[in-house]
């Protein structure tokens, strides 16, 4: 029942934004139900942690800990979102950008996007899944093309048709699954469906020829939607266009819940083939994704694509963990979707603000930030310190264990490598930040006066490194989800 | 439906699908494009059809009817607005010329029986024995994708791709599971709506649409 609410609260919410004219209440409802989100992932979580898996609408629906999980990294995420959309919102009526029918269809296509993303972690049949996946594609276009200048136009063409022709291979690996389920030999045909138990179930018998060519075509498809390297270019343009809130959105959860699909493909893979063919190809990935991160960080000269490239950085290490893909990795990996989720979101948030402010988003142009806005260039100083991996913030103990984890199973040799291409990451953000925060005189210092930017990023980063110090509120569940995929 | 009879619809359903989408490469004409596309939408609707008679399965022959009316109607009608739109779209600006593009699909359908001999091999019939057309049609659309800059050919792209997969689907699996197969469908649809409307944006907001100016984004 709690899941099927889940889908409701944030459906709801669209049809009201749909059929009443824009007020600046549906902004504030939007938010509203993101926390009803929320607040229902983490009773999910409570029940599903300790108890059996619960399910709704006739099987439909199912939710282990790994989703429930990934139901509160939605909701923490979009809450984070939808908080701007009343200011934001105003703001572009205000400035001319939008009109109020605009901004109706901007609350709409927020909660389609959530729902759809809250579908797929919550769907039962894998097919499923992979249908919420691409309607997540469908529901953030027009948003990603909300200002429709012609670079927005640009990135939102780019984006459908990389996104579409990288899934539809994501599809065809599913279909692949499906036919070596029906020929497995040890189910009876009736019984045979894309359902995760039933795959889970049979997944030692299913031909190996066949569950090689879908893991590959999986790892490449919904990769192209995780923004993995080969097929990363799309996240770039999308994350600089759309507007703050959505690229935070979409930084901060659409990516993780793809790589959510590909954690669910890896364990039927790892019980049907061994571990070794799956984690070969994930490393390639990672590995491939860290590199091109690095190399394209070096010289970025717009800080919302740095921001962007960053993602692709972060979705390499946890390709790398579930390479791994023991208990201890997989929470880690877990954890540090968790952690990507609210700092990557406060950063592209206030990233917003200030492109907003400053009138660009060249790293070149933008100086002295902490001198002359201390508060919104220290929320960008302090979440670019916890996406570098400092310490108390969360993502440093996830990567520390993930990084465990890997040397656990043998492969040092990816930590020493990655360990390069991060140092380059490293000096290249340091450097960009160091360019756009220091520097200048404090007596010009222009004060924010928008409570509703600070309250919520400053209590993100304060999550944030109040899990990395303790994750304690989160071990049961973390054990428990990981125990869904690990091996 | 006798075996033979039920062989013989089903290789020339299939063959058909290939053929439209080699003549895609062939034509120039992007208003016989979309015809040729939806001659496809009708034969990948006949595969389906055949299979759903021959293994009586009325899962299927509801996805026949949904194929018919989504790619065989709607979204050619909807290729026809983008036409109408964006006038420079009425002839494809092939990167590669045609003669080239046509011994390169060849050299295409050759790879995909390569690939696809492990997937017959699992279980081997008349269905299955089909798959490399299905995956000589998804390749000569990522062939397509990658060498035609105008807005419709690379709609027809993904389309041709997508269709590949659907014949493919239904080769092996005889469909997936009906929910499966109707939101499928259904993103196929609101895909080509949303691409349909960038265009029109793009076209009320630029005065045009064109692929070979969308270079401002890079690094």
């Amino acid at each position: 029942m709690l899941s099927l609410l889940a889908l409701v609260i944030p459906l709801l919410m669209g049809v009201i934004a749909l059929v009443v004219p824009w007020r600046r209440w549906i902004g504030w409802g939007s938010a509203l139900s993101s926390a009803g989100v929320l607040g229902i992932g983490i009773a999910l979580s409570i029940t599903t942690s300790s108890h059996a898996p619960v399910s709704a609408l006739h099987g439909t629906l199912r939710a282990d800990a790994l989703s429930s999980f990934m139901v509160v990294v939605i909701g923490t995420v979009s809450l984070l979102a939808t908080l701007q959309t009343p200011r934001v919102m105003r703001r572009e009526i205000a400035e001319g950008i939008t009109t109020a029918r605009r901004a109706s269809y901007y609350v709409v296509l927020m909660q389609a996007f959530i729902t759809c993303m809250l579908t797929a972690v919550l769907a039962a049949n894998l097919g499923v899944l992979w249908v919420a996946v691409e309607a997540t594609t469908i529901a953030t276009t027009f948003l990603v093309s909300h200002s429709r200048t012609k670079k927005a136009i640009e990135a939102s063409w780019k984006y459908v048709m990389l996104c579409s022709v990288g899934i539809a291979l994501a599809f065809l690996g599913t279909v692949l699954v499906y036919f070596a389920a029906l020929h497995s030999g040890v189910a009876t045909p009736g019984t045979v469906s894309l359902n995760w138990t039933s795959l889970m179930a049979i997944a030692p018998h299913l031909n190996h020829g066949v569950m090689r060519l879908a893991i590959t075509l999986l790892v490449l498809g919904y990769g192209t939607k995780v923004g993995l390297a080969p097929t990363h270019s799309w996240l770039a343009d999308a994350h600089s266009q759309a507007p703050a809130p959505v690229s935070a959105l979409m930084s901060g959860v659409l990516l993780t819940v793809a790589f959510y699909a590909l954690l669910r493909f890896k364990a039927i893979a790892d019980a049907a083939l061994g571990v070794d063919f799956p984690r070969a190809l994930f490393i390639v990935v990672g590995l491939l994704s860290l590199l091109v991160a690095a190399i394209l960080l070096i010289a970025q000269r717009d800080y919302k694509r740095m921001l962007a490239y960053s993602s692709v950085e972060h979705m390499g290490l946890l390709a790398l963990g579930a390479a791994a893909g023991s208990s201890l990795a997989i929470a880690a990996v877990l954890l540090h979707m968790l952690g990507h989720g609210l700092t990557k979101s406060t950063l592209f948030i206030s990233s917003g603000e200030i492109a907003h402010a400053e009138g660009t988003t060249e790293i070149a142009k933008v100086k002295a930030l902490l001198a002359r806005r201390p508060v919104l260039g220290g929320i960008f100083g302090c979440g670019l310190i916890a996406l570098l991996g400092f310490p108390p913030f969360s993502l440093f103990i996830s990567e520390f264990t993930m990084a465990r984890a890997e040397v656990n199973v043998g492969l040092w040799w990816v930590v020493a490598l990655s360990l390069v291409f991060l140092s380059v990451i490293f000096v290249s953000i340091t450097n960009h930040a160091r360019h756009m925060l220091l520097g200048g005189d404090s007596s010009v210092a222009v004060p924010l006066n928008a409570q509703s930017v600070v309250v919520p990023l400053v209590a993100a980063l304060a999550t944030s490194s109040f899990m990395g110090v303790s994750a304690w509120p989160l071990l049961t569940l973390l054990r428990a989800a990981a125990h869904v995929v690990a091996r | 439906m006798s075996t033979s009879f039920y062989v013989g619809a089903l290789e020339l359903t299939a063959g058909a699908v290939l053929v439209c989408a080699v003549m895609t490469l062939w034509r120039r004409q992007v208003r016989t494009i979309v015809t040729m596309l939806r001659f496809q939408g009708v034969a990948l609707a006949a595969v389906a059809g055949v299979l759903a008679w021959h293994e009586h399965d009325l899962g299927l022959a509801i996805t026949a009817a949904l194929v018919l009316a989504v790619k065989g109607a709607l979204v050619p009608l909807l290729l026809r607005r983008v036409i109408r739109l964006d006038p420079r779209s009425r002839e494809t600006a092939p990167l590669i010329n045609v003669p080239a593009s046509l011994v390169s699909a060849a050299f295409l359908i050759v790879v995909s029986y390569v690939v696809s001999s492990k997937l017959t091999a699992l279980a081997p019939s008349a269905a299955t024995r089909l798959v490399p057309i299905g995956v000589a049609t998804v390749l000569v659309g990522y062939f397509m994708l990658v060498t035609r800059r105008r807005s419709v050919s690379q709609i027809v792209g993904l389309l041709l791709v997508d269709n590949g997969i659907a014949l493919v689907t239904f080769l092996l699996t005889a469909g997936v599971p009906l929910i499966v197969e109707l939101g499928a469908t259904l993103d196929v649809l609101l895909v080509v709506v949303v691409l349909q409307v960038l265009v029109v944006n793009a076209g009320a907001q630029h005065g045009s649409f064109d692929l070979d100016e969308m270079r401002e984004l890079h690094d």
